[in-house]
């Protein structure tokens, strides 16, 4: 710090770069962000235009509606959802429903119930000290985040095997229970983040006030803690919503997920370009709106903790 | 069971009065073991059922289920009627601890018992107990040491990723415009599926006669621009898509440690003269350190269980040279629905991933503790 008032400033030592050398580099910085920007957006464009396409248009790579293409609700006709089906009867749109209403059941039964498994271990783990044998807190963190270097490889086979027994194959509740699972060490660590941010003088007033500890717990922290509960729930949810491996494995008619389905459909030979791009649209789409609108919430729970 | 201690005892004392008087304290054991003494019967008769020796039983296995619920609840109970205020505070933690135990270590046990059998769901005859039999042909199966070698490929790519992530973090910090929508532009393809990624890149960009990359690499004069028909060049696109979903979780979590970077310390690099590329390499890059191991070794547990987009754009090919472990018992399970097999392989994968971890963590607090 000292030194800095012997060197002269770097605009000073060179004369020769000034305006010239700085617009170069803005330049480059914005052509990086747009060609990044292009490659990100690209593939959904091409997903998106494709629903809209017919055969000669894919094989000619049309690629802009309108002046390269006429667009044609064709991909969305074979799913039922184009304008002219939609209020007819459909196979491929009630299949379709069908398999987006699971994911959605899956998906948001798995959040919430980690949600509340997670955020009262994540309470109990920053407010009290807990003793189990030889595990303390920490220890008893460590056993819970351990879990996420479990590969699902290791639980699909004997989950399997046990659902089975226990009637549970092609079952939502089923599927809830696997997600709930591998989201649940996400939760608790966000959660547990957020109740540390919370001044433990709080509870204290809140005892002296008369409440219990669960009263306190529900009154008057759970509030506060909402945050960053929405935060770990919107996260678990866009992780359950694109899970395909124990779904692949664990369903086959009933309770099949949206992914499982798309999945399906691309193994088929001969499938038509319109009708799995119109398909993964749809499968996309919800998702892409949650990175719209939701994009704060996700890079809140994705950055706690690790951002430290 | 657990035994919470206040975190400060002045602060969570409670009056002797929330203490438990004796006879809820015998009410809560007597609870318990009334509990514990039916969910034993239960299971007593089932497994008596099934092994046949008694004709009273289930039909399924689910009332299992439900009477080991009824038990957690009673023990919940049992631990606030004897130990009051801290019977309390077990209460929080008790239900993930029951719900991680029911669901990841005794399937965990279990699957270490179904990877001594030698059992195929499709043959009639059942399990037939067969030792290490399995783990015996593990070792000549060649597939499966292959698929050992991509995941080293695959994991060594994760430096690849944060190189870039790294830069595109850069990027979104420096002084730009429209700086959320890049953010958020830049994080969409992390909220895909990647299912729907492997259909949209692998199967429909990447085709090899209309594919829009493939017209464009024609253009750019490769001749024959099959990007799954080689192995290293189906090795590579693999990569690439899984890179295109993930690069924004390193890229998001790189920036926030950007952020909470204190600005006076890259201001004294450049008042001292150093260019960009120095006040990188030795101010930015060191700050950075801590933050960018815990992200790669976040990555790289995450990258140890790609197996959707391998699944669904190549099925491992061509000739496995894309396969990775979890994609591989995948298909050990689909096409020769041989559970004992694929169970011990995924145990011996696991056994493998802690030893990694292990010395990663090991060596990554080494590292840290040099440069801070």
């Amino acid at each position: 710090m000292a030194r800095s008032t012997l060197v002269p400033k770097p605009i000073r030592r060179h004369p020769a770069a000034p305006r010239a050398k700085r617009l170069l580099g803005r330049m480059l910085i914005y052509a990086a962000l747009l060609s990044w920007t292009f490659i990100c957006l690209f593939p959904i464009y091409w997903t998106v235009t494709t629903s809209f396409k017919s055969a000669i248009d894919v094989t000619q790579a049309h690629l802009i509606p309108w002046i390269d293409f006429q667009p044609d609700w064709k991909g969305w006709r074979s799913l039922g959802l184009s304008p002219d089906t939609l209020f007819g009867t459909s196979t491929a749109r009630s299949e379709f429903v069908n398999r987006f209403v699971n994911s959605i059941i899956t998906s948001v039964g798995a959040a919430l119930l980690a949600l509340i498994l997670g955020s009262l271990a994540a309470y109990g783990l920053s407010r009290f000290r807990y003793k189990f044998a030889w595990m303390r807190n920490d220890d008893i963190l460590f056993f819970f985040m351990s879990q996420l270097i479990l590969p699902p490889v290791v639980l699909a086979l004997p989950f399997l095997v046990l659902y089975k027994a226990l009637a549970l194959l092609d079952t939502r509740f089923g599927l809830v229970l696997l997600y709930t699972l591998s989201v649940l060490p996400i939760v608790i660590w966000i959660m547990r983040d957020q109740f540390n941010a919370i001044p433990i003088e709080l509870d204290e007033a809140a005892f002296v006030d008369g409440l219990s500890t669960w009263g306190a717990f529900l009154r008057i922290i759970l509030p506060l803690a909402l945050p960053g509960m929405v935060a770990a729930f919107i996260l678990s949810l866009v992780l359950c919503w694109n899970e395909y491996f124990f779904a692949a494995l664990l369903t086959s008619t009933d309770a099949k997920t949206l992914p499982v389905m798309v999945a399906s459909q691309t193994g088929s030979q001969g499938i038509n370009w319109w009708s799995m791009a119109a398909l993964s649209t749809a499968a996309i789409a919800p998702l892409v709106l949650v990175g719209i609108f939701l994009e704060r919430y996700i890079v809140r729970g994705l950055t706690t903790g690790a951002g430290k | 069971m657990q035994n919470p201690v206040p975190a400060s005892e002045e602060l969570h004392l409670k009056p002797a009065a929330a203490r438990a008087p004796g006879s809820r304290k015998t009410a809560g054991r007597a609870l318990v073991a009334l509990a514990s003494l039916g969910f034993a019967l239960v299971l007593l008769v089932q497994i008596l059922h099934t092994t046949g020796t008694i004709a009273t039983g289930f039909s399924d296995w689910r009332p299992i289920l439900i009477a080991y619920l009824m038990w957690a609840v009673a023990f919940g109970t049992g631990q606030v009627l004897t130990r009051g205020e801290r019977g309390q505070r077990a209460l929080f933690l008790l239900p993930a601890v029951f719900f991680t135990v029911a669901v990841v270590i005794f399937p965990t046990i279990f699957g270490i018992y179904i990877a001594s059998l030698d059992w195929n769901l499709s043959s009639v005859e059942g399990p037939r107990f067969s030792g290490f039999d399995n783990v015996r042909g593990m070792l000549n199966d060649s597939y499966y040491w292959n698929a050992l070698g991509n995941m080293i490929f695959y994991t060594v790519a994760v430096l690849g990723e944060y190189a870039i992530a790294f830069g595109l973090a850069l990027l979104l910090s420096a002084e730009i415009r429209a700086r959320k929508f890049f953010r958020v532009v830049f994080l969409l393809p992390m909220m895909l599926s990647p299912v729907a990624v492997s259909w949209m890149i692998g199967k429909s960009l990447l085709e090899y006669r209309f594919g829009p990359a493939a017209t464009l690499a024609r253009y750019l004069g490769w001749d024959n621009p099959a990007f799954f028909a080689s192995p290293w060049m189906a090795r590579l696109s693999i990569q690439a898509m899984d890179a295109w979903v993930s690069i924004p979780f390193i890229m998001i979590i790189l920036l926030a440690g950007l952020q909470a970077m204190p600005k006076e310390v890259q201001e004294a690099a450049k008042v001292d003269g150093a260019n960009g590329w120095q006040s990188f390499w030795h101010v930015t890059f060191p700050i950075m350190l801590p933050v960018s191991i815990t992200v790669l070794i976040i990555r790289i547990i995450f990258k140890l269980k790609l197996a959707d987009i391998v699944i669904n754009v190549t099925a491992g090919g061509p000739g496995g040279a894309t396969d990775t472990v979890s994609s591989f018992i995948y298909r050990v399970y689909r096409d020769r629905s041989n559970v004992g097999y694929g169970t011990a392989l995924a145990m011996v994968y696991l056994l493998m991933i802690i030893v990694l971890l292990t010395v990663l963590l090991r060596l990554s607090k080494r590292w840290t503790q040099k440069v801070v």
